[in-house]
């Protein structure tokens, strides 16, 4: 069973966003998406100040065994990214939703959040996810 | 798909299960860092039972790997001596790397790779004389156990005796047959038995502290050790010459005729335009298909992962035979810099390059 906590929403690429206080839109990747990567041992974590539109790739992360796109999830210019990750790449496995952020947009348009899954759809996308394997 | 005897065992451990050659294995049960660093520092258990052992009996079972396997079995002067090597195609290309061991005189027993066991049966016996019989030993299981404290618990759990023996030799006991071999670049045993057998020495690995390993770590091990995977590093298409294998390839005596030793010749006088070696790099992970550039031209990366005995990356790349030193690896479309290394990059749980 996957932990997907409601207060974020989700891409069908596994990534989830949070609007913080600031309207900025906190990222990083699911509990699913970390568990199957399996261990993380590499970010490749996005330039800031670059635009990025959503869907489009903005990161990667490496485990182990494979590596794996990271998506905007919406559209706007990256401000931050979350530099402990370069010592401590873990942290996307340990914490994926608080201490292993990813990156933060700050968003041409936070109505571009209501397009993305809501916690109760995203864990029944996995499902199906798990099903079709 | 395929399961081992273990199968049941692992999906109770809560394994991840992958598909590797038609078989349903355990990637890993958790953590593959974690099991890494288990059989660098203590001890781990792999069931490896998708590889086939085939035996090999019979007066001219000496004579008939002679021809078989670029390496010479009569090098192997006592019982239970073992001997890794490859088996070659007409073309000296590589139809599988093996060990080789004597139990006895007229009795060898080699251990074939899961994805090529099918196809170098059917090559074993389309060329096997009638004297020699081939048994593919579907009965027998393979669990490796590995690590710095792998041979003293194993002897504890099934005889004293199996501390006595050497590298590279084995043994058979009343319920299994031990040899000190291995895929880690770690000291340890590969037990080959039945399949209940099997299921209590693994319960009995566990208790005794052994932790449960995947393929996944197995695959960071063996490439921190420098040892190729077949159907990776190495191919049909490949040659033990420009493979990093020409010290399993014997030459001597040269009136031993094997298969693939004209077309061996012919590359080894003019020279292999092509060799495998290590490359490191600190920024990013190098990964198989990506594109090496050297200073003696183009090369491919053939292995590629994580090293979390080092904490960055390594690999296994063909390259041009004079390329060495720095280079890049084209990742995601960027250059990354990185360095050409004769491999292994670890020995006996060390750092072997500064």
């Amino acid at each position: 069973m996957t932990n997907a906590p409601s207060d974020v929403k989700y891409t069908n690429t596994h990534e989830w966003a949070r609007i913080d206080e600031d309207q900025r839109v906190v990222v990083g990747i699911s509990d699913y998406a970390q568990n199957a990567l399996g261990d993380v041992v590499y970010v490749e974590l996005p330039e800031i100040g670059i635009e990025v539109s959503a869907s489009q790739e903005a990161g990667v992360v490496e485990s182990v065994k494979a590596a794996s796109d990271i998506y905007a999830p919406v559209s706007g210019s990256i401000v931050a990214a979350n530099e402990e990750l370069e010592n401590a790449p873990e942290l996307l496995n340990t914490d994926p939703y608080g201490d292993g952020w990813i990156f933060v947009i700050q968003p041409h348009d936070t109505g571009e959040l209501n397009a993305l899954l809501d916690a109760e759809s995203y864990v029944e996308f996995c499902e199906s996810e798990d099903e079709g394997h | 798909m395929k399961k081992t005897a273990l199968h049941d065992v692992h999906e109770q451990l809560k394994a991840r299960m992958v598909d590797f050659a038609g078989w349903h294995m355990p990637l890993h049960y958790g953590s593959q860092l974690e099991e890494h660093h288990a059989v660098r520092n203590a001890a781990g258990v792999f069931d490896v039972s998708h590889m086939l052992p085939v035996d090999f009996t019979g007066t001219e079972a000496t004579r008939f790997l002679q021809s078989l396997l670029a390496g010479d079995v009569a090098r192997l002067a006592d019982d239970g001596k073992a001997l890794y090597t490859v088996m070659l195609n007409e073309q000296g290309g590589i139809l599988d790397d093996l060990i080789v061991y004597r139990i006895r005189d007229g009795h060898y027993r080699a251990i074939l790779n899961a994805g090529a066991a099918h196809s170098d049966v059917e090559w074993i016996e389309a060329q096997a004389p009638d004297n020699v019989t081939i048994s593919a030993r579907h009965d027998l299981n393979i669990l490796a156990v590995q690590g710095p404290q792998a041979v003293a618990k194993v002897a504890r759990i099934t005889s004293d005796e199996v501390g006595q023996l050497r590298p590279f030799t084995s043994r058979e006991f009343p319920n299994y047959f031990i040899g000190r071999t291995g895929y880690t670049g770690e000291d340890g045993v590969e037990v080959l038995c039945d399949s209940s057998t099997a299921e209590s020495l693994w319960s009995k690995l566990l208790e005794n502290g052994i932790a449960p390993c995947g393929l996944g770590a197995r695959d960071t091990l063996r490439l921190e050790a420098g040892l190729n995977l077949y159907g990776q590093d190495m191919s049909p298409d490949t040659t033990p010459l420009d493979s990093a294998l020409a010290w399993v390839v014997h030459w001597e005596p040269d009136t031993r005729k094997f298969v693939g030793r004209a077309a061996l010749e012919l590359q080894r006088k003019q020279g292999p335009t092509q060799k495998l070696t290590g490359i490191v790099l600190t920024q990013g992970i190098v990964r198989p298909g990506q594109s090496v550039q050297s200073n003696a031209g183009e090369g491919t990366v053939t292995s590629g992962s994580y090293s979390p005995t080092l904490g960055y990356s390594v690999g296994l790349a063909r390259v041009p035979q004079s390329a060495s030193g720095n280079c890049t690896v084209s990742i995601r479309n960027r250059d990354r810099d990185a360095k050409l290394v004769k491999p292994p990059f670890v020995r006996k749980g060390r750092k072997v390059h500064k």
